[in-house]
């Protein structure tokens, strides 16, 4: 968040962060492409593995026969299918485990007394595994939509909830003595500094969720689908497929990954001010985060 | 015409940081506050700035007292508080969002120019220096033309030769302004004091009062060579001295 230290104590800062930026640019200015080197080989090791008869491939399929399963799959339109249906699951899941992890984030992050209520209960039910809601969820909303989406919502709600709650508490009363003494009024004041000050932290609490959000998809189709990628998973289990898996964890990779360069390309250009070592960083704090969560 | 009657400040844990004092600054004149750390300077101007509630006491402009931040009423702080996600020119017009864009812009021009940053304009805060930022800062508290501009240790944080430039700077744009308002500085830097000020208050903590005031009757523009420069800032040590003289006493 915008640390606002005293004058030559910023400036400090800044010349260490550029210093190490510098030192970095060495690595920063290896192409992207190098980070395909290490999957390409392995696959292509497995792929003559195979081909030279080292290996069945039965448990573990050469990337040719997956590429088939996806070609064929994509083919009878069932991927493309599968795909929309869980990436439409997500979505919905995680509108509206955004809108109330932030809505109940903002209340308890602006009024202690009210956190005092609310927080403690919120805790308590964030340190039940989610998946635990599985059987209950089930038995309340049935196995249909409802009940796989209010999983996935449960999981997105409660890293938004946390970082939305915590962005507003560590907002700099400095920062907010600014708007007081130009006499903001309430709403401008949320709007001219609150919002812009918690954006950083909020963008980073949204990825997160979006990343609960595709773990806790899997876990909600796993419940009993008849359609969607984790469907494709537990067929191809029980069916002995296991490029069709393979094929289905590979299209999880890329929706996931892609939903998230999506997400932080929507909100880039609102963070252009930010003061940061780098992207690099960035995502590994956020990677580090899911890891946790 | 600005001024402080009976003013008094407890805070919450019992710190007697203002004791009943009385203040007038006529209009357009420059005061100084200097006294040791803890001696109320911050929270006297936090309360003239409405960011602190008086416990006793009131301040008025023109006889109407204040109950809150005020639009005549500019501040300055330590630090240049900046906000980091607008541009230096969207930082200077913060203030202005009641006025049409245009005319918004043009005053932010305006004040950049005067503070000498106009090629700063479309930076970020961030890719400002220390004493940029800090004049940054005072064209922000100088674009919505406040009758009184309060600054607490403007200058502290800068080096030496920043902190005389932007003294410098800081007279120039005041003289410049069409109307010049009336400023409190408050300043641990002695000669800062000499250099700026019209009158300088020297308070004294337990509870926060002033004790002393010194009026400086030197021609502008001022320097540290020129003649009785040396003489007012040693009757101002003297002053202070005679205060942690009896700080002393009162300890022993
Ligand atoms: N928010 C606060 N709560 C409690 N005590 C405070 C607060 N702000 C300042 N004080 C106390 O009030 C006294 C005066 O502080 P301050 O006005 O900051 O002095 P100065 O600016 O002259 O150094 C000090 O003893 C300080 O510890
Ligand atoms: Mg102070």
């Amino acid at each position: 968040m915008t640390d606002i230290l005293s004058d030559t104590e910023a400036r400090k800062h800044r010349d260490a962060r550029s210093a190490l930026f510098e030192r970095a640019g060495g690595l920063r200015n290896v192409p992207l492409a190098v980070g395909l080197i290490l999957p390409l080989s392995l696959a292509l090791v497995w792929e003559l593995a195979v081909a030279a008869g080292l290996s069945s491939g039965r448990l573990l399929p050469p990337p040719s026969v997956i590429i088939q399963t996806l070609g064929a799959l994509w083919g009878q339109g069932d991927l493309s299918g599968h795909a929309l249906t869980t990436l439409w699951r997500v979505l919905v899941g995680f509108g509206l485990g955004v809108a109330a992890g932030t809505i109940a984030g903002a209340i308890t992050g602006y009024s202690r007394g009210i956190a005092r209520v609310l927080d403690p209960t919120v805790q308590a039910l964030r340190a039940i595994p989610s998946i635990a809601w599985v059987p209950l969820f089930i038995l309340w909303f049935g196995i249909f939509e409802l009940s796989k989406i209010t999983l996935i919502a449960t999981g997105v709600f409660f890293p938004v909830y946390l970082g939305t709650m915590d962005a507003i508490r560590s907002v700099d009363r400095k920062v907010v003595e600014v708007g007081l003494v130009h006499r903001l009024s309430s709403p401008a004041m949320i709007g001219r500094i609150m919002l812009p000050a918690i954006l950083p932290a909020y963008v980073t609490a949204l990825r997160s969720g979006l990343g609960l959000g595709w773990m806790f998809v899997v876990a909600a189709e796993f419940m009993g689908a008849s359609r969607g990628l984790g469907y494709l998973l537990i067929d191809g289990q029980q069916l002995g497929k296991p490029a069709q898996i393979v094929a289905a964890i590979i299209t999880f990779a890329v929706l996931g990954k892609l939903t998230d360069s999506i997400l932080v390309a929507v909100t880039r250009p609102l963070l252009r001010w930010e003061d940061r070592f780098g992207q690099r960083a960035d995502s590994r704090a956020a990677a580090n985060r899911q890891e946790v969560a | 015409m600005l001024s402080i009657e009976n003013l008094s400040k407890v805070y919450q844990n019992g710190t007697h940081a203002v004791g009943g004092l009385d203040l007038s600054v006529e209009p357009g004149a420059i005061v100084a506050i200097v006294g040791a750390s803890g001696c109320g300077k911050s929270s006297l101007l936090r309360i003239i700035a409405g960011l602190e509630l008086a416990s006793s006491g009131v301040v008025k402009i023109d006889g109407i007292p204040l109950d809150g931040p005020h639009d005549r009423i500019g501040v300055v702080f330590q630090e240049p508080r900046l906000l980091p996600w607008l541009t230096v020119k969207q930082n200077v017009g913060f203030g202005l969002a009641h006025l049409p864009r245009e005319e918004r812009l043009y005053r932010a021009e305006l004040a950049l120019l005067l503070v000498g940053l106009s090629n700063k304009a479309n930076a970020w805060p961030r890719e400002l220096s220390g004493g940029q930022a800090q004049r940054v800062a005072i064209a922000r508290a100088l674009v919505s033309r406040p009758d009184v501009l309060l600054l607490d240790e403007p200058f502290s944080a800068l080096d030496a030769f920043t902190r005389a430039d932007l003294q410098r700077h800081l007279l120039e744009i005041w003289r410049g302004s069409e109307s010049q308002p009336t400023m409190i500085v408050v300043t641990h830097d002695l000669d800062e004091a000499v250099a700026l000020a019209d009158r300088i208050i020297v308070m004294r903590p337990d509870p926060g009062r002033i004790i002393a005031e010194l009026p400086v009757n030197l021609a502008r523009p001022r320097h540290r060579a020129q003649p009785g420069f040396d003489a007012v800032r040693h009757r101002l040590v003297a002053l202070l001295d005679r205060r942690s003289a009896d700080a002393a006493l009162r300890s022993a």
